[in-house]
């Protein structure tokens, strides 16, 4: 495979050295585990946490004669990913035997696709940032190919002093390796990809890339070069199941290289293990050999082959995706690129902001939504499908607010009663006396009371209009919050005789 | 086409089948023999002919995605040399 340069050096990116600059490129193969009920080649589960062997079918156990049929939904969902992807779909596409042994692969063989995957080439859009100016850029990273292979066992190493326990429960969970071209230039480039792509694989249900199950993994490849030079020679750091950790092994890796070029050294090419401990990239030499994998097709399994209306039929499902939506939440309700942003990051908390924005003002919706809301949940460690802020509470609380029946700042405190007790908004506002005090008479009591008690201030703000503040500052105090403070404003300035 | 003694012992070492010199030079002269014998088939024209995935026409068939297998632990690991609570033991293996 010739790899292309689809990128200008952009300056932003590049590491400076003691000899010069230099600049990273990324590329990374994800694997994401399908959302499927039972397993690529046979019907057991794919449930995760089952007794050790539970899961397993004699074709998963690969006992002799056992023979893999496909499951179809896989193939739905890898071509659903491949539309999500905007990448050409494979109509015949075929298994191949990917040979190595490992005490996990019962088989001697992983099965999997190699020269014609079921989807080829496709893009990401990936916004990178904010920067300090609030601003994205948008970088588009290029799909090589997507294809179907069998997840492997899984092996416990630290049972028994002398043996490894295998547990094949995960072996033949079908799983989507996803690669992109080497397009990424930076760790925030790459951290950005992995969380766009977990993004659109969540939108479109076909994996739920939950990345602490080990159901979203990525291999990544590193080198390094001088601006403007062909590639140099790669790394590649297996199995990194955190986004962060992706964005440390990365630059860890990029560094170490440099390193060894400013010393005059060479690159080997090689599997690199990530430490999260250390924060260090370690050589996995045992690795290396196992590279000759001598694929062949798989003579279990004819080729995978459907027509463009079966594609149509599945295209006609898809959901609106992240892209479309975020700009049609700029248009529709007016939001800043990074209010959208967040909003669509997953869909649940998109449709949670629609569901409260519906008939309101965006922009407020958006706030509460954000900073509240999420804030909220973030805080408690609460997914958004527990929210225990439902959106027509939140919906009701921001009516309150627009007529005028409480402040901004009193719904802040209902919003805290509904996370923590629940309820009707409009109730706890009434029976908890939390009403906006707008009648005149009781506000210019109040006014009165406070400009009486500080005489010294009084001359003060005659003298210093901005003193004001302070004052209605003192009169929403002593109403508990709950005077509407333009009226507050209004007679103060009345009161002092403040322009 | 023909294999040298260092591929046999590689394809040997790959396959994780353990040979001796002797058996080495013998695996060669009949991995040389078949593949001569394979060789044949070059004189073949096929340019234009789609590789054959199967001797009868037919689309590979496919499986509904619902869970009908498994649950089985005991049977899976029961011709397995050492076990413990389900588990397969093997020497360990570990990076």
């Amino acid at each position: 495979m010739a790899l292309q340069e689809t990128r200008n050096t952009n300056p932003k990116n590049l590491i400076p050295g003691a000899t010069g600059d230099w600049e990273m490129v990324i590329g990374l193969e994800v694997h994401a585990q399908v959302a499927s009920r039972s397993k690529l080649f046979s019907g057991a589960s794919t449930a995760f946490g089952g007794e050790p062997n539970e899961n397993v079918s004699l074709v998963d156990a690969a006992m002799p004669g056992m023979l893999p049929v496909v499951n179809e939904e896989c193939i739905r969902q890898a071509i659903r990913t491949g539309l999500g992807l905007k990448a050409r779909i494979n109509k015949r596409s075929v298994f191949a035997r990917k040979n190595y042994f490992y005490p996990d692969l019962p088989q001697g063989y992983q099965i999997s696709q190699y020269d014609q995957p079921i989807v080829g080439e496709g893009t990401i859009v990936v916004e990178v940032g904010p920067d300090r100016d609030g601003r994205f850029e948008e970088v588009r990273v290029g799909i090589e190919r997507l294809h179907l292979e069998q997840d492997a066992g899984k092996s416990l190493h630290d049972q028994h002093p002398t043996m490894s326990y295998v547990d094949l429960n995960r072996s033949g969970v079908a799983l989507m390796e996803i690669v992109s071209k080497p397009d990424m230039r930076s760790a925030d480039e790459a951290k950005a990809y992995i969380s766009k792509l977990r993004t659109i694989l969540r939108y479109l249900g076909t994996s739920d890339a939950d990345m602490e199950k080990g159901n979203l993994r990525a291999d990544i490849n590193v080198s390094v070069r001088r601006p403007g030079e062909p590639f140099g020679t790669r790394c590649e750091i297996k199995n990194v199941n955190s986004i962060r950790f992706a964005g440390q092994a990365i630059e860890y890796e990029a560094r170490r290289q440099i390193g060894i070029l400013e010393d005059g050294g060479t690159i080997d090419q090689e599997t690199r293990l990530f430490d999260p401990g250390r924060g260090e990239t370690r050589s996995m030499r045992s690795k290396e050999e196992a590279h000759d994998y001598r694929y062949f097709p798989d003579p279990d399994l004819l080729p995978i082959t459907f027509d463009d209306a079966y594609v149509e039929a599945i295209a006609a499902t898809l959901p609106e995706l992240p892209d479309a939506k975020r700009a049609r939440f700029q248009a529709e309700y007016g939001l800043s690129a990074y209010d959208a942003d967040v909003l669509v990051s997953e869909r649940e908390v998109a449709n949670y902001f629609e569901a409260v924005a519906r008939g309101r003002d965006g922009k407020q919706a958006a706030n509460w939504v954000i900073n509240e809301l999420l804030g909220a949940l973030n805080r408690t460690g609460h997914a958004i499908e527990a929210t225990p802020v439902f959106a027509h509470q939140l919906g009701e609380l921001i009516d309150l607010i627009a007529d005028g029946t409480i402040s901004g700042k009193i719904a802040k405190d209902v919003f805290e009663i509904l996370l923590s007790e629940g309820g009707e908004p409009r109730r706890i506002v009434e029976e908890r006396g939390l009403k906006q005090v707008t009648d005149t008479g009781a506000i210019e009591r109040l006014v009165d009371e406070v400009v009486a008690a500080n005489p010294d201030k009084v001359e003060q703000a005659r003298a210093k209009p901005t003193m004001i503040g302070w004052f209605v500052g003192q009169v929403m105090k002593a109403s508990q919050g709950k005077a509407n403070p333009q009226a507050v404003n209004a007679l103060l300035k009345a009161r002092l005789g403040i322009e | 086409m023909s294999v040298d003694i260092a591929t046999v012992k590689r394809v040997a070492h790959l396959a994780r089948i353990r040979v001796t010199e002797e058996e080495a030079a013998a695996l060669q002269g009949e991995l040389n023999a078949i593949l001569g014998f394979v060789e044949q088939l070059n004189e073949v024209d096929v340019a234009g002919v789609e590789p054959m995935t199967s001797v009868i026409p037919m689309a590979v068939k496919r499986r509904e995605d619902v869970v009908d297998d498994g649950g089985i632990a005991a049977d899976i690991v029961r011709n397995a040399p050492l076990t413990d609570e389900n588990y397969f033991l093997v020497p360990k293996v570990v990076e």
